[in-house]
Parts: structure tokens; sequence; C-alpha cells
């Protein structure tokens, strides 16, 4: 803003000191003009800040509120687990079904919660990050074990590539693995019947590679530019996916860019998606 | 018997995580708020102390510096159960002594007592 009304200032003087015999009159447009950019340029700052408190109060009530939400959900999944352990008591068929939707929509109301209270720190900048080595190789095939079954269940195949001997990467192995999974989960979901996900682990530079390839239902040419946003679900999804926030590519980029890393996609509508990211590797 | 101490002022995550733990043979009592968690861990001296880190009274941060200031307390081991999240929370209580920090909502139930069995063998 100073840079403005001292150039504001200068051009006045310049345009006045052509056009203007007195140098009374120059000095007083001078002046007058000054005075409006100051008016205008306090109005402008104050509605900046006005702006950042209220989004600081927002995030700040979204991570209090997902904090305060936490406590019954996990007093609900609790009971749960004790509910469903058969060493308490026998349950027939009906009562698993309903147990296990019980269960179901309650981690999904956890997950929510937990993408929530990561987007208001990505919001606010305090994604922290408690950096170390980790086997990103390792990772990768502890979360295909643990998603194979989900998998599978949707006629899924899943399958992991490793380009050559990989060095261990250097980041919050838990964030990562956050990224990693949102990722994988994706590319399943739009999977159709059939359809095989490929992940490819890599070294590029001083970085390690990862791939997550689908062929499945590929993302809109139009919307391609809002993929990372918050939100963000394409149109062909929406027609038959309910599920679903929009929240975890947001925050698989929020991770990765605060690991100094780059993300990024490749996609055909119909013919799938290619979405790969990249993490420092451990010095 | 192993002796446990839950600090815990939600009451059904109290409950189910005492009853469970007793019906593996652990001798597990409770407390609701943070002042009453301290004066039953001085007085049993367990073998293990369950601390949430938001409790009415006195918080989970105060009890777990208070005891790691009492020598008949300060080895004790202590697993946080909490629904806190921040690194500066975690980095808080590893640097007051806490051994391990669990986020309650993302763990079932027998993971989070697998866990206090590890614990406990070591």
């Amino acid at each position: 803003m100073g840079v403005v009304t001292i150039g504001t200032m200068l051009g006045t003087y310049l345009i006045a000191y052509f056009f203007v015999d007195q140098p009374e009159i120059v000095a007083l447009i001078v002046i007058i003009a000054t005075g409006i950019i100051f008016i205008v340029g306090h109005f402008i700052i104050s509605g900046f800040v006005y702006l950042a408190e209220a989004n600081r109060m927002k995030s700040e009530f979204v991570s209090i509120t997902s904090h305060q939400l936490r406590t019954p959900l996990s007093a609900v999944k609790w009971s749960l687990n004790l509910l469903m352990d058969e060493r308490w008591q026998k349950l027939d068929q009906k009562q698993k079904e309903y147990f296990e939707i019980m269960k179901t929509s309650n981690n999904r109301m956890i997950r929510l919660v937990n993408d929530l209270l990561d987007v208001s720190r990505i919001e606010q900048g305090r994604l922290d990050m408690r950096p170390g080595k980790f086997s990103l190789d390792d990772m990768i095939r502890d979360l295909i074990a643990e998603i194979t079954p989900i998998a599978r269940d949707g006629g899924v195949s899943l399958g992991f590539e490793v380009e050559g001997g990989v060095p261990e990467g250097w980041a919050d192995a838990e964030r990562v693995r956050l990224a990693l999974q949102n990722l994988v989960d994706n590319a399943v979901k739009y999977s159709n019947d059939g359809g095989a996900v490929k992940i490819k682990l890599g070294r590029f530079g001083n970085f390690l590679k990862c791939e997550v390839h689908d062929n499945g239902v590929g993302i809109p040419e139009h919307q391609k530019a809002d993929v990372f946003q918050k939100f963000f679900r394409s149109d062909n999804v929406r027609k038959y996916q309910t599920e679903g926030t929009g929240l975890g590519l947001f925050i698989a980029k929020g991770i990765v860019d605060a690991l100094g890393g780059k993300i990024g996609f490749s996609s055909k509508e119909n013919q799938g998606s290619d979405f790969w990211f990249t993490i420092p590797i451990a010095k | 018997m192993t002796k446990i101490i839950f600090v815990e002022d939600e009451p059904t995550l109290q409950k189910t995580l005492c009853d469970v733990l007793r019906k593996e043979g652990y001798d597990v009592k409770a407390a609701f708020d943070g002042v009453a968690g301290l004066e039953l861990i001085k007085l049993e001296k367990p073998d293990l102390v369950l601390l949430d880190l938001i409790l009415p009274k006195m918080d989970g941060f105060t009890v777990l510096k208070k005891m790691r200031e009492d020598e008949e307390t300060k080895d004790i081991p202590v697993m946080i159960l909490t629904n806190l999240e921040g690194t500066f929370d975690v980095e808080r209580v590893l640097e007051l002594g806490a051994t391990t920090y669990l986020v309650k909502a993302n763990y079932e139930l027998r993971e989070v007592v697998e866990k206090i069995k590890k614990m406990l063998e070591k």
C-alpha cells in the first residue's frame, strides 16, 4: 500500500507539474490525491484484517468443535466394540449386520471430523510435521494389505511395483500415510467392477515418487483445474457415488506441499487417472 | 495382580475400557477428574496410568507434571488417551514424561488393550 501511495504522490506531482502553472495548486492536488489514497487504503487494509480474523475464527471454531465431537464419537466406537465382541455375548446375523452398519457410520463420522481438523490446520498453516526416516515401500505394502479386502469386495485388484532399490523417505510418516491412503482410496472407490489399481514407487532425483494409477471413471476435462480444491467432487462421480466429502485430495496436497514435495495428476474421463506425489529422501 | 488407573471424565469411555481391562484380568481403578486421579495414583502406586488430558479440576498435563515431580510416582509409565492431537500437545506431554500417546477416536478398543498389554510386558 505504501508503494501505491508514493507512486500516486509522484504521479500526481508530475502530472500537476506539467499541466498546472501555480506551485500552490500543484501541492494542493498532491495533498488531496494522497489523502484520497490514504482513506481508500485504510478501508482496503481494514477489510483484509477483518477477513483474516473471520477466517481465523472460523478455523478455530472447526478445530474446537472437531475435538469436542471426537469424544462422543469415540464413546460410541468403544461401546460398539464391546457390543460386537463375541466374548461378551453371542449375536445373531441380523444383530451383527446392524452393528456393522453402526460401526461403519461411526468410523465415517470420525474420518470426516479428522478430515475437517486437517483442513482447518492446512488453512491456518498449522499442519505441523514431525519428520523422520521411514520406508515408503513398507508403508505402501501395509496399506495394500489393509485395503485389499475392501477393494476385492468392489471387484478391484491392487498391484505394487518398485523401480529398483529405493532409499528411505524423510517426512512425517503418519501424514504421508494419510496422503497416500486418500489417493489409493479414491482410485479404488472410483474404479469400476473388474478395475485395476497399480501403485508404483521409484526414485526421482532427491525425491521418492509414488504413483497411483487406476482405470476408473477419470476426471472430466473441464473440471481438472479444480481437483485439489476443497469439497471438489467431479460431475461423473456425483451421479452414482453418494459417499465422499471431496476433502481427500485437498488434504493430500496440503500435506505434500508442507513436506516440500510435489503432487499432480493426469486423467482421461472414462479411461482412468494417474495421481502422483514426491517426498524428500532421507539424507 | 497388575494395577491400572484410568483417569477419564467421559463416563462411557471410562466404563468400556475398565470393563474390558477387568475381563483381561487387570485390577483397574478409575477417577473422573485430575485431583481425584492424582490422589488415587499416589495411594495405589499402579503399574500403569491411563490419562486423559482435558479433565475437570486439574488437567492431565498438570497431573503428569506432578507425578513426575513426586519420588514415589515419577517412574510409573503413563499412556495418554486423549482426543487432542496438536503436535504441540504431543510434544508437551512427551517432554513431561508420558510414555506414549493415543488419540482415542482413531483406535478400536481391542487395539488400545493390545497396546496396554505390550506396555505392561516391557
